[in-house]
């Protein structure tokens, strides 16, 4: 649409107001979390709080990342988050291309079968999952917060949706010059769906970095514990130590932060293809 | 006979595909579908260290005896009935602020209003503790400014549940905005052009041909947010414990309760289940709706 009279005009100045006061609004708690941090330990507490901090200190940060299993927490989302990114992309990538590609008996049935479940509360699992974990003696282990995280079906439908885009004549053209069919995976399917495999590996390595629950249950001992697991314990244990929570909270928050508006791209892309329509 | 081996000619014909989807299904049947359906046999099980028996519906009938399941119910769905409609209507009216925007500009919003979607629960949930702290939080300090008096909008039962659905309206809906644009670039100008040329006003092009148009999205959206809303754990756990006095307990809360700090796996799995049909019905409700797509 074009701004072509005064009152338009006016329309648009006032919608841009709105929209910067509801994103100011939005990003306020973040920004309230980075001053807090920012802020000589004494002086969270005290009354009035600063919008701007007068003497800005990375004190805070320096007392986080003291504190006992803070590194090894890190270390411990990295490493997994990894894991289970790789395992993701790579069977998805492969599960995906059959499901757009190829026609099996029962083919269909198993890919309704994996739409079907996405409706399933992961919580249901949470039980069954604890127990086997406790049964193969996983609990509290890399293999009990990892293998779960593998088996998400949100990611076979994604690369499904992607991998239908692409052209069927160039997976034939591969055969004809003589490809074996894992070749025209590796060689053919796979460079061209770096796009989608983007997209996906981010939002995996996202939901991992961030997931809660799972690994609140399956670990036990603070050397095991992920980042946001220890940052919660970390808030039960100092509730008032609002400087040293925040600076773990930013510190935990950064990364993702990054990876975003590095790739900001591929998260909005995601979003749109992960749509589930009828 | 014959046919057994028509299928079995097709099964090996088709073996590569079989091979392809194969690390993928193990993974899901392992860990995805065989705990589903273990969490149903579970919900009839008593289940002790000492030894496992078969007791019918006794943990049904144990959790639905419960006064606190019942209330974990009704937050639920008060919790849902906060969130997705104000959720939705912010997302709708923003998505409608940015469209007549250049695309730079629009991206730009759409990554502002995303950006708390990156970060973990857990790290918002922090947040708003401190911005909610009775004393010394920023709400309160704000609210000073108005003569209201400090308020502990987390330690009573009358603020707890709307303080946690305000914190998830004001940080929520930057993939909702996402979506809806996308589907609003998607309607088609002369659309718009005709509506004009008809003499419409704006409101009335935004009530006439957009909101219509985006009926797919919208309860598209709606059906996602509540199975989201019905699982809401983290801010409660960081927040409130379900507290006070249950005012805050959920659904999932009250699972994770159950069966990791009273052990109780039985009544656990068996209100695992209870969440699992109440999202069910939603999930249909929303392929039946989304069965009639809108034609341009």
């Amino acid at each position: 649409m074009l701004v072509d009279d005064k009152k338009t005009r006016t329309g648009h100045y006032i919608s841009f107001v709105l929209l910067l006061g509801a994103a100011a609004l939005a990003l306020l708690p973040l920004y309230w979390m980075v001053v807090t941090a920012l802020q000589q330990p004494t002086l969270t507490v005290t009354f009035p709080p600063e919008w701007f901090p007068s003497n800005p200190t990375f004190l805070n940060f320096s007392r986080f990342l003291e504190r006992p299993h803070v590194f090894r927490w890190t270390t411990n989302s990295l490493l997994i988050s990894l894991a289970v990114t790789g395992v993701q992309v790579f069977t998805c990538a492969m599960a995906g291309y059959a499901f757009a590609k190829k026609q099996f008996p029962g083919g269909n049935f198993i890919f309704y079968l994996y739409i079907a479940s996405m409706m399933i509360p992961g919580q249901v699992t949470l039980v069954p999952l604890f127990l086997i974990m406790s049964r193969l003696n996983f609990l509290d282990s890399y293999w009990g917060l990892i293998l779960p995280g593998i088996a998400g079906p949100f990611g076979v439908f994604l690369m499904k949706q992607f991998l239908a885009t692409l052209p069927t004549e160039l997976i034939e053209a591969a055969i004809i010059d003589g490809c074996g069919e894992w070749q025209t995976f590796v060689r053919v399917i796979l460079p061209l769906a770096k796009p989608g495999l983007a997209v996906l590996g981010i939002f995996t390595f996202m939901g991992q970095w961030n997931e809660f629950l799972w690994p609140l249950i399956v670990t036990n001992s603070s050397s095991m514990r992920t980042l946001p697991v220890g940052l919660a314990l970390l808030q039960e244990e100092l509730p008032m130590q609002y400087g040293l929570l925040m600076a773990g909270a930013t510190f935990a928050a950064i990364p993702m932060i990054v990876i975003f508006l590095m790739f900001q791209k591929y998260f909005l892309k995601g979003i749109t293809v992960g749509a589930l329509k009828g | 006979m014959v046919a057994l081996r028509q299928l079995g000619k097709r099964v090996f014909k088709a073996r590569w595909a079989y091979f392809f989807i194969l690390p993928n299904l193990i993974f899901y049947a392992v860990f995805f579908l065989l705990p589903v359906a273990w969490s149903m046999v579970l919900s009839f099980l008593d289940y002790q260290w000492w030894g496992i028996e078969f007791v019918g519906f006794a943990n049904y009938s144990k959790v639905f005896a419960d006064p606190i399941f019942w209330k974990a119910v009704v937050n639920t769905a008060y919790y849902t009935l906060g969130v997705v409609p104000l959720w939705l209507g912010k997302a709708l009216i923003i998505s409608a602020l940015i469209f007549p925007f250049r695309k730079p500009l629009q991206t730009f919003f759409k990554a502002a209003f995303y950006l708390p979607h990156v970060t973990s629960a857990v790290i918002l949930s922090m947040i708003w503790l401190w911005i909610y702290n009775p004393p010394f939080g920023l709400l309160n300090y704000v609210l000073g400014f108005f003569g209201v008096d400090p308020v502990a909008w987390l330690g009573n039962t009358l603020t707890a549940m709307p303080s946690l659905i305000l914190m998830q309206v004001v940080m929520g809906g930057g993939s909702s905005i996402v979506l809806i644009s996308a589907a609003m670039n998607g309607i088609p100008t002369y659309l718009y052009e005709a509506a004009e040329l008809d003499g419409a006003r704006p409101f009335q092009v935004f009530m006439r041909v957009t909101l219509p148009l985006l009926k797919p999205t919208l309860l598209y959206l709606v059906v996602t947010g509540t199975i989201n809303s019905f699982q809401v754990f983290t801010n409660i756990y960081l927040m409130t414990r379900g507290g006070p006095q249950f005012s805050t307990t959920t659904i999932v809360y009250m699972i994770y309760d159950t069966a990791f700090k009273q052990f109780q796996f039985g009544p656990a799995s068996a209100m695992a289940m209870v969440l699992f049909v109440l999202t069910a019905i939603f999930a249909l409700v929303q392929f039946r709706w989304l069965g009639q797509e809108v034609e341009y």
